[in-house]
């Protein structure tokens, strides 16, 4: 049962990347970024993290998703649409580049392969939301905070960027 | 036949990092840019619970929720940005965004 929601999971995961970083409307370029998140939520489930699965589905395809969606509709991007793509060896370069990425950590993942063990039928470390508090709330109290306050001055900067006022001309 | 190599989870996440990277070098849409950041981030988390998995221990995906919580301040920062440099240059293509080349 587990290979096969695996391989179902990571194709549709892989695919559907593919086809955002392929596709030219925005819009539809999100809807597949989502398809890839719902996809690795259920990766994270394979592996034991039942929590951050849910959150990956609250969070990302959620609540970071919409906000894309948002922005897309608010800047009316029909037109953005159909803009060149860009100069010609720059998609050369680029997919020459990637690739040769692709194939440095696919090599060195491959190279490794029999240090790591398997993945059994049997529960993993599970990711529950009592093991996680507790971690979270005692040895990870630091950085927990430091999140909250970064993300208090992600709402502050967002707003102050994101409103009204355009800088003057002098 | 029960069991997957973990190394395969791995495999998948250096895919999607690969095409995250190709996404941003090859787009030159800003917001599908930024769409392709948060596919590597996403790449990263499921490298970190692969190894929490592996090493039995929490620590791996503690340090996802704190990655998640990062991506999401820096999208809402990111789509600020977006959103002005919209207003000011009426275009997102970074291309055409080059006030400092001069």
């Amino acid at each position: 049962m587990i290979p096969i929601l695996f391989f179902l999971f990571a194709g549709l995961a892989i695919a559907a990347a593919l086809l955002m970083v392929t596709h030219k409307n925005p819009v539809y370029c999100a809807i597949f970024l989502i398809i890839t998140f719902f996809a690795l939520a259920g990766l994270y489930f394979l592996l034991g993290a039942q929590f951050l699965s849910v959150v990956q589905v609250i969070v990302y395809a959620g609540a970071i998703m919409v906000l894309f969606v948002f922005v897309i509709m608010l800047l009316n991007l029909s037109e953005e649409a159909r803009l060149p793509a860009g100069r010609s060896y720059q998609t050369g370069f680029g997919i020459a580049f990637a690739a040769i990425l692709a194939v440095q950590l696919l090599v060195m993942v491959a190279a490794g392969t029999r240090l790591i063990g398997s993945l059994t039928g049997e529960a993993p470390a599970s990711g529950t939301v009592e093991k996680l508090g507790a971690t979270l709330f005692s040895t990870y109290l630091y950085p927990f905070e430091v999140a909250s306050v970064l993300l208090l001055t992600g709402i502050v900067g967002a707003i102050i960027l994101g409103s009204k006022k355009l800088p003057k001309e002098q | 036949m029960n069991a997957i190599p973990l190394d395969y989870f791995l495999l998948v996440a250096a895919a999607l990092f690969a095409i995250g990277v190709a996404g941003v070098l090859v787009r030159r849409n800003a917001l599908i840019i930024l769409m392709s950041i948060e596919l590597m981030l996403n790449a990263v988390n499921l490298t970190f619970i692969t190894f929490a998995a592996r090493w039995q221990a929490l620590d791996g995906q503690l340090f996802v929720f704190f990655i998640m919580a990062v991506a999401a301040a820096e999208v809402a920062v990111g789509l600020a940005v977006i959103i002005s440099v919209f207003r000011l240059r009426g275009t997102v293509h970074v291309d055409e965004i080059n006030l400092l080349k001069g």
